[in-house]
C-alpha cells in the first residue's frame, strides 16, 4: 500500500511539473542557467539509471548477464535500431549468456 | 503556397503524418514498460497508473528501475519527479508556441513529452506545430496505454523474469533513453562523471540513493558549466531525422 502513496504523488508531481511550464512567464526561458541544469540532470540521471541495473545488486556491485545486456544495446543502439529492437537485444543477451551458465 | 493551411486536409499534412508515425513506434515499446514493471514487483493497476496519470516514459522507467533494484518508494518517486523536469521546459516552449487557453492547456499539459514537443518544434507552420503537436500526444498516449497493458499481462504470464532476460531489458532501455543525448563532448563527460559517482555511491548508501547522489552532481555539473544551453533538453526523439540527412547529404 505504501508503494501506492509514492506512485500517486510521482504522478501528481510529473503532472504539476508539466502544468508549471505553462504558467511561468516565457522570460524563465532565457535563463540559461536553469534550461542547462535540467539538461544535465536528465543526462546524470540517465546515466545513473543504467548503471544502476547494470552493475548494481543490492548494496554491492556485481558483473554478471546484465553487462552482457550493456554491451548488446550498446551495439544495437550504435546500428541505430530502433528502441524496441535495442529493448530485445538488451533481453535476448542476458537470457542467452544465462542458459550458458553465465550470471 | 496559395492555400490557407488551415483549410489543409488532415492526410496531406506532413505533422499529421509524422506525427502519427512515432506514434506507433513509440506506443510500441509500452509493451516493453508494461513487462518490465509487473517483473519488477508491480501489479497491473499500479503499471497502468503509471502510464495513465504519469505518462512520461523516463520518469516511469526510472520509477520501476528504482524499485526493482531495490530503493524505497520515496527514493523511486524523488528519481522520477527530477528525471520530468525537462517535461517542465517543454511545457514553455509548448505554451509560447501554440498558446493553449482554458481547458485546453490542463490536458496539453498531460501530452507534454519528449515526442509531441520534437514534432511540435520541428514545423516552422503554427498549424501544422499544432496538429503535430496534438497528434503525437493523444495518439501517444492511446497506444502507450494499450501497449502498456499487454505488456504487464503478457509479463505475468511469463514466470521468472530473470530467465528472459527481463533485467537485461531495463538496463537497454535506460542506455536508449539517453544515447541520443550524448551528442557531443560535454553530455558524454556528465554521463560518465555520474556513472562513476553512481557506482562509487552504491555501497555506502540504500539502494535507490546512489541515483539521487548522481543528480546532485548533475545539477552542480550545470551550474557551473556555461556551455550550450540546450544540452540534454533536445526531445529524445528526432522525428524529423531522415529529412535532416537527406537536407545535409544533398549539400555535401
Amino acid at each position: 500500500m505504501n508503494l501506492w502513496l509514492w506512485i500517486l504523488i510521482a504522478c501528481a508531481l510529473a503532472y504539476l511539473t508539466k502544468l508549471v511550464g505553462y504558467f511561468v512567464p516565457a522570460k524563465l526561458l532565457e535563463n540559461p542557467r536553469i534550461m542547462h541544469i535540467a539538461g544535465t540532470m536528465t543526462i546524470g540521471l540517465l546515466a545513473s539509471l543504467t548503471v544502476v541495473n547494470a552493475v548494481a545488486s543490492g548494496q554491492g556491485l556485481v558483473l554478471d548477464a546484465r553487462i552482457g545486456a550493456l554491451v548488446a544495446a550498446a551495439v544495437a543502439l550504435w546500428l541505430r535500431a530502433p528502441f524496441l529492437v535495442v529493448v530485445i537485444s538488451g533481453a535476448a543477451a542476458a537470457a542467452l549468456l544465462r542458459v550458458l551458465g553465465w550470471g | 503556397m496559395s492555400t490557407s493551411s488551415a483549410s489543409m486536409k488532415l492526410r496531406e499534412s506532413p505533422a499529421f503524418k509524422i506525427a502519427l508515425s512515432l506514434s506507433i513506434a513509440t506506443g510500441l515499446y509500452g509493451v516493453s514498460f508494461g513487462a518490465l514493471a509487473v517483473a519488477s514487483g508491480f501489479d497491473f493497476w499500479q503499471t497502468m497508473v503509471l502510464s495513465l496519470l504519469l505518462f512520461s516514459g523516463g520518469s516511469q522507467f526510472a520509477f520501476i528501475g528504482v524499485v526493482a533494484g531495490g530503493g524505497s518508494g520515496v527514493a523511486a518517486m524523488t528519481a522520477s519527479a527530477l528525471l520530468g523536469l525537462r517535461n517542465g521546459i517543454y511545457g514553455m516552449q509548448i505554451n509560447a508556441m501554440l498558446r493553449p487557453g482554458g481547458w485546453k492547456r490542463y490536458v496539453s499539459a498531460h501530452v507534454t513529452i519528449d515526442e509531441s514537443t520534437a514534432t511540435a518544434s520541428g514545423q516552422s507552420d503554427p498549424d501544422e506545430q499544432r496538429r503535430g503537436f496534438w497528434t503525437a500526444g493523444i495518439g501517444i498516449f492511446i497506444l502507450w496505454n494499450i501497449f502498456t497493458a499487454i505488456g504487464a499481462l503478457a509479463g505475468d504470464a511469463m514466470g521468472d523474469p530473470k530467465q528472459w532476460g527481463l533485467d537485461g531489458a531495463a538496463v537497454a532501455a535506460f542506455l536508449a533513453l539517453l544515447w541520443p543525448r550524448l551528442k557531443g563532448r560535454e553530455p558524454w563527460a556528465i554521463a560518465a562523471a555520474c556513472a562513476l559517482a553512481t557506482i562509487l555511491a552504491v555501497p555506502f548508501v540504500p539502494s535507490g540513493v546512489p541515483i539521487l547522489v548522481a543528480a546532485v552532481v548533475a545539477g552542480v555539473i550545470g551550474w557551473f558549466s556555461h556551455a550550450r544551453m540546450d544540452e540534454g533538453l533536445e526531445p529524445d526523439v528526432d522525428p524529423y531525422a531522415e529529412k535532416h540527412q537527406r537536407e545535409h547529404g544533398g549539400k555535401k
